[in-house]
């Protein structure tokens, strides 16, 4: 079911924006793929989907920041008249909320609402502005402790993002008609977030329209009044909210834990297990040939515990030729890849200062070590002097796995490494991780997949920084995870996200 | 560091260095004597702005000291034998800064290496014009920068109004706010639906506006020029920004902190000759305050982070 | 055979110095026809000669800019400056001294590299703005410790320096060394792996054990070394040390980088394009002189190449 048309029975007037057939390419990812859905004043619209679903493909169409390779997008101008391209679909009053703040951390509060209203100029825009800024933070956030003039690098997350949602909502020279928010409650704690959906609510109940996207399906229900759900860049379900459950729309998402997952976590072998290896200041622990993971919902300081150890047990000054600690990086562009240099050289990186011979680099040994790697990870390819850059993402970090394992390093330390990784990748990086670990290595393993904790020897459950949980042997279960990694609420309600669906009932 | 907080450094510093020269020589604290101390501050005071401008769109000068030698030269031949050729060549001169901020952003070309070719071209235009050391000053800039206002001396006054016109602009101005913002998140600009291009071309623009000033103000100091009459303001100008409160990224910029930082290089320099000191050192002193005030300012922005992460911890718990 | 030729040559125009060597090349010829060839040699000679100096603190720069975004040394004229004033003064024209002269020099770029690295390291701040001001300190000493005078170099010094061996000039043998040094650290060593991965991404390099603040520290040593290098060949070759004698090398020391074609970008390097880069610019002005065109139309040529270059080799645009 590709077709999705307005708010289902009550007819509706003529929609605010209208996506027919829109595919959005990059290279050979197909991001978005024949997407049509329309949405007219009054309705909240609720966007759920997995990761790479193609919504913020979708989002990034509908508000201009990308042109669709085909198919069409169309907004109605507040006079009636329709038009199409990036600067119409600001003057049709769309407004996005993104992920990544996209605010000016060097202005100030109200000099940032500068660079969407274009009006704001002339003698007293400074008090315009302010008076404008102020009212709508008034209107959704009561009780905010934010003032116009304060440097937006000096607010919490939370009050930036409050700032960011505020200026979406305030009306310019032409009023807002449709938000789009993009996870916009990631960084606001419950009661703020609570202001955000009544307002929301509110604002669709005056003839405004919003895009709702979260991983919080009890929010999602809390405002929507049509749930559209995505999955590989089509839109496969598209219905008024009261018809969906949540079990429905985690069913439609077709996320389940494999049977093959829950019985590897079963085939566990403590004999191979040793002493203890290591133990951070905040409780992490991990012993000889264990795999160890890091829970939790993402952003909780997983990432932050590991870099901060990782970075406690090796220098920046003395060169290693026996590493202690190896690190494999999950957000490769960040914290892996070396863009300009080849496969080979990419995974030799760390193993490198073993492979030098009276001064200079052994070429033949490192050679060696590559194709070695090369035929043991299987990374496709036909050359391995070939830029790692023409590799797919998955074989990139095939070969971010190879550089830390090709280390001798015995404890190996695993940031999420499987973001972005086809099912055939993650496969065989799970034999491989347990190949390793059957000899004597020791992982720790920060993982958002539920599926990829429950096959580790112990687990560690993040929540809030610090560590909530210790899980071990038959504890690994979703259940368990998945309560250490909520705080209860006093409605008695679990919370869900998208990645944890299922334990959510 | 918030904007308040980033001034009072700049503020200090000057005040320190004031201080010092005026318990070394009182005779300083006069009309005479302070006109004396700013005098030379006043074309480096504009050369710093024209950077400022230049770093707030995150990019750097490495030709501002050639592109001001040029106009001193420019000034003090055409401007002055042929108002209207000079006034012509000066405008032109602006509208290329201009081109060369819109190459920079829409070829993504590193502004540290096409301002560095650049400033071979200034320099090779400005030896064109005066091959050795002449020309003389018009008359009117002459009359500008000796004109004797009542109570405090012209360099004070011209600081002053500099300090005061350029944060108008650039800190008060809802242009100038586009121009910071494009510093501090270009992404964002675009998306509101602005051309960055336009903008960075503007903030070269008022670059080379701010240049050719300096270059006259200079003319007008000295009364003659020649091709090389400006150089080390490259690099003046870039330590008075820091000195500022400025950094290299975010469109952080002050132009009030500018002008300060100007005037406390200067400062620097004339103070050892009160302090019977070696004019060697002049350049050095200009050296170490920088290092001095960028320690400090380490210390204040650890203290701030302590204090506000202290602050934080406490509204969480 | 031929078809081999045009292989050959293709493969040659695809790597990144190559334009500074046929643009040289071309220079070379453009100057050679004005005189029906004659002097081939003499301009030769003397290109290998001011080439050397610009080629070897262009080498020091070549490693600070391969750091990434930001790095750039702006202390290598103060070096020179400094480095040449102490060790001509040291050797006050003896003979017997030139080789602890030679020591002074190396120390002081030695100390400068330190004192830069720790200004950058301990004050956390830009390399441009830690190098800037420690340039201005260096500059002061150079003015404070050489009074004016100007101190002749001891009479073995000057001769080596302007002499040559095997018709090659002693000062181009030295230079070409210590570019086949950098060229072997750079592409063949664990420091070069090191160095160029700390340029293309730092936190990476950082993450997959590459000790990055040795990398740094020893990249701006070297560079300051290589600088009081130059300034004591140079202060030897022409006869003294002048205060001003390290001034233009600023400039070219970057220029010679980037016509050479490294990226500025960092991670990206080579060190036959800094000879290239040092050539060219040093026969562009030779063939302009020889056209008679004067100081002012070079350093427009000059500078019109550089960008012309960026430009070139840019070659991404990007939406308006």
């Amino acid at each position: 079911m590709q077709q999705a048309t307005g708010a289902g029975e009550q007819k509706p007037d003529v929609p605010l924006v209208a996506l027919s057939g829109a595919s959005v390419h990059f290279g050979a990812v197909r991001a978005l793929d024949g997407v049509s859905l329309s949405i007219s004043p009054g309705e909240c619209l609720g966007l759920i989907g997995h990761n790479g679903a193609g919504k913020s493909t979708a989002v990034n169409v509908i508000n201009g920041g990308l042109t669709p390779t085909t198919g069409r997008i169309e907004y109605t101008m507040p006079d009636g008249s329709t038009a199409t391209g990036r600067l119409a679909a600001r003057a049709s009053g769309i407004r996005s909320v993104f992920q990544e703040l996209s605010l000016c951390p060097n202005l100030t509060v109200l000099e940032n609402l500068r660079i969407p209203h274009r009006d704001l100029t002339g003698s007293g825009w400074r008090q315009r502005a302010g008076t404008r800024i102020l009212q709508s933070l008034d209107t959704i956030f009561s009780g905010h402790r934010i003032k116009p003039g304060m440097t937006v690098g000096d607010l919490t997350i939370a009050e930036r993002q409050m700032v960011e949602i505020a200026s979406a909502f305030a009306d310019g020279s032409d009023a807002t008609r449709l938000v789009i928010l993009d996870e916009p409650t990631s960084s606001l704690d419950a009661s703020i977030a609570r202001q955000l959906l009544d307002h929301v609510r509110a604002f669709c109940a005056g003839g405004g329209a919003v895009i709702f996207i979260s991983h919080m399906l009890n929010e999602i229900f809390d405002v929507a009044t049509r749930i559209d759900v995505m999955k590989d860049g089509k839109i496969i379900a598209s219905r008024p909210a009261g018809d969906f459950t949540q079990k429905g729309v985690i069913d439609a998402m077709g996320h389940v834990v494999g049977d093959d997952a829950q019985k590897q976590s079963r085939d566990r072998d403590p004999e191979r297990i040793g002493e203890e290896v290591l133990r951070t200041p905040e409780g992490l622990a991990a012993r000889k040939g264990e795999i160890v993971g890091l829970a939790g919902l993402a952003g909780h300081g997983q990432a932050e515990a590991l870099a901060r150890f990782y970075f406690s047990r090796s220098g920046s000054t003395r060169r290693v030729r026996a590493p202690e600690v190896a690190f494999v990086a999950g957000d490769r562009g960040r914290d892996g890849v070396l863009p300009l240099w080849s496969i080979l050289r990419n995974l030799s990186l760390t193993h490198l200062p073993r492979l030098v011979r009276r001064g200079l680099v052994d070429g033949a040994a490192e050679q060696a070590l590559g194709n070695e790697w090369k035929s043991r990870i299987g990374i496709r390819t036909a050359s391995m002097d070939n830029p790692i850059l023409s590799l797919s993402g998955g074989n990139q970090q095939k070969a971010l796995f190879a550089r830390a394992l090709a280390s001798t390093a015995p404890i190996v330390v695993m940031d999420d490494p499987m973001r972005g990784v086809d099912v055939g990748t993650k496969r065989e990086a799970y034999d491989l991780i347990r190949r390793e670990a059957a000899a004597a290595r020791t992982f720790l393993w920060y993982s958002t997949e539920t599926e990829e904790v429950c096959q580790c020897d112990r687990v560690f459950v993040f929540r809030n920084g610090r560590i909530s949980a210790e899980l071990s042997g038959a504890e690994i279960t979703e259940e368990n995870i998945l309560s250490a990694s909520f705080e209860m609420q006093e409605t008695g309600e679990v919370p869900e996200t998208g990645e944890n669906l299922e334990a959510g009932r | 560091m918030n904007g308040r907080f980033r001034i009072l450094l700049p503020v200090l510093s000057l005040a320190v260095l004031l201080a010092a020269v005026f318990y070394l020589q009182p005779r300083a604290m006069s009309y005479f004597g302070l006109n004396l101390l700013f005098n030379l501050a006043v074309p480096i005071a504009l050369a710093t702005i024209a950077q400022m401008m230049i770093i707030m769109v995150n990019d750097i000068d490495l030709s501002i000291g050639a592109f001001v030698s040029f106009v001193a030269c420019v000034t003090a031949t055409y401007l002055n034998d042929a108002p209207l050729i000079g006034a012509l060549i000066l405008l032109a001169s602006i509208l290329a800064y201009a081109a060369l901020g819109a190459l920079i952003h829409l070829r993504d070309l590193p502004a540290i290496v096409v301002t560095l070719g650049m400033s071979f071209v200034w320099a090779g235009l400005a030896v064109l014009i005066l091959p050795s050391p002449g020309g003389a000053a018009p008359e009117w800039i002459r009359a500008v920068m000796t004109v004797k206002p009542p109570l405090v001396p012209m360099a004070v006054v011209a600081c002053v109004l500099i300090a005061g016109l350029t944060h108008l602009l650039i800190m008060r101005s809802s242009t100038g706010t586009l121009l910071r913002a494009v510093g501090g998140n270009a992404q964002a600009v675009f998306r509101s639906g602005w051309s960055v291009v336009r903008l960075k071309a503007g903030a070269y623009a008022l670059a080379g506006l701010f240049g050719v000033l300096s270059g006259m103000c200079l003319v007008g100091l000295a009364t003659s020029a020649d091709a090389n009459i400006a150089l080390r303001y490259t690099l003046l100008s870039i330590a008075g920004v820091i000195l500022g409160g400025g950094e290299f990224t975010g469109g952080k910029v002050s132009p009030v902190g500018a002008v300060l930082g100007a005037l406390t290089l200067t400062l620097a320099a004339s103070l050892l000759s009160f302090m019977r000191l070696s004019p060697d050192w002049q350049i050095g002193a200009q050296g170490a305050i920088l290092i001095l005030v960028l320690a400090v300012r380490l210390v204040f922005a650890r203290k701030g982070r302590k204090w506000k992460e202290a602050g934080n911890g406490s509204s969480d718990g | 055979m031929a078809h081999r030729m045009a292989d050959m040559i293709g493969s040659l125009a695809r790597r990144p110095w190559f334009w500074a060597f046929a643009a040289s090349a071309l220079a070379f010829a453009a100057t050679l026809y004005l005189t029906d060839g004659r002097g081939g040699g003499g301009l030769l000679s003397a290109a290998l000669t001011f080439a050397s100096f610009s080629a070897i603190v262009g080498i020091g720069q070549m490693f600070v800019i391969t750091l990434g975004p930001g790095n750039v040394d702006l202390s290598i004229p103060a070096t020179m400056t400094l480095a040449g004033t102490l060790a001509l003064k040291f050797m006050d024209g003896a003979s017997s001294l030139v080789l602890p002269g030679l020591g002074i020099a190396l120390l002081v770029g030695l100390g400068a590299g330190c004192f830069n690295y720790l200004l950058i390291r301990l004050l956390r701040i830009p390399p441009i703005i830690a190098t800037l001001s420690a340039s201005f300190l260096y500059q002061s000493l150079a003015i404070w410790w050489n009074r004016g005078l100007r101190i002749k170099p001891p009479e073995v010094l000057a001769e080596f320096t302007t002499g040559s061996f095997a018709g090659v000039p002693n000062l181009a043998v030295i230079g070409i060394v210590i570019a086949l040094f950098g060229w072997l650290i750079l592409e063949r060593s664990l420091a070069g792996r090191w160095l160029s991965a700390f340029g293309q991404n730092t936190r990476a390099a950082r993450l997959s054990g590459v000790p990055v603040e040795t990398v740094r520290a020893v990249t701006y040593i070297s560079c300051a070394v290589l600088a009081s290098l130059t300034g004591y060949l140079l202060a030897s070759f022409s006869g003294g040390a002048a205060l001003n004698m390290g001034a233009e090398y600023l400039l070219i020391s970057i220029a010679v980088v980037v016509i050479g074609g490294s990226s500025i970008a960092g991670g990206n390097s080579n060190v036959p394009g800094i000879w290239g880069g040092a050539l060219l610019m040093f026969l562009v002005v030779s063939m302009l002189n020889s056209y008679g065109l004067g100081a002012g139309v070079r350093l427009i040529m000059t500078g019109t190449i550089i960008i012309a270059i960026v430009a070139a080799a840019s070659g991404k645009g990007r939406a308006v």
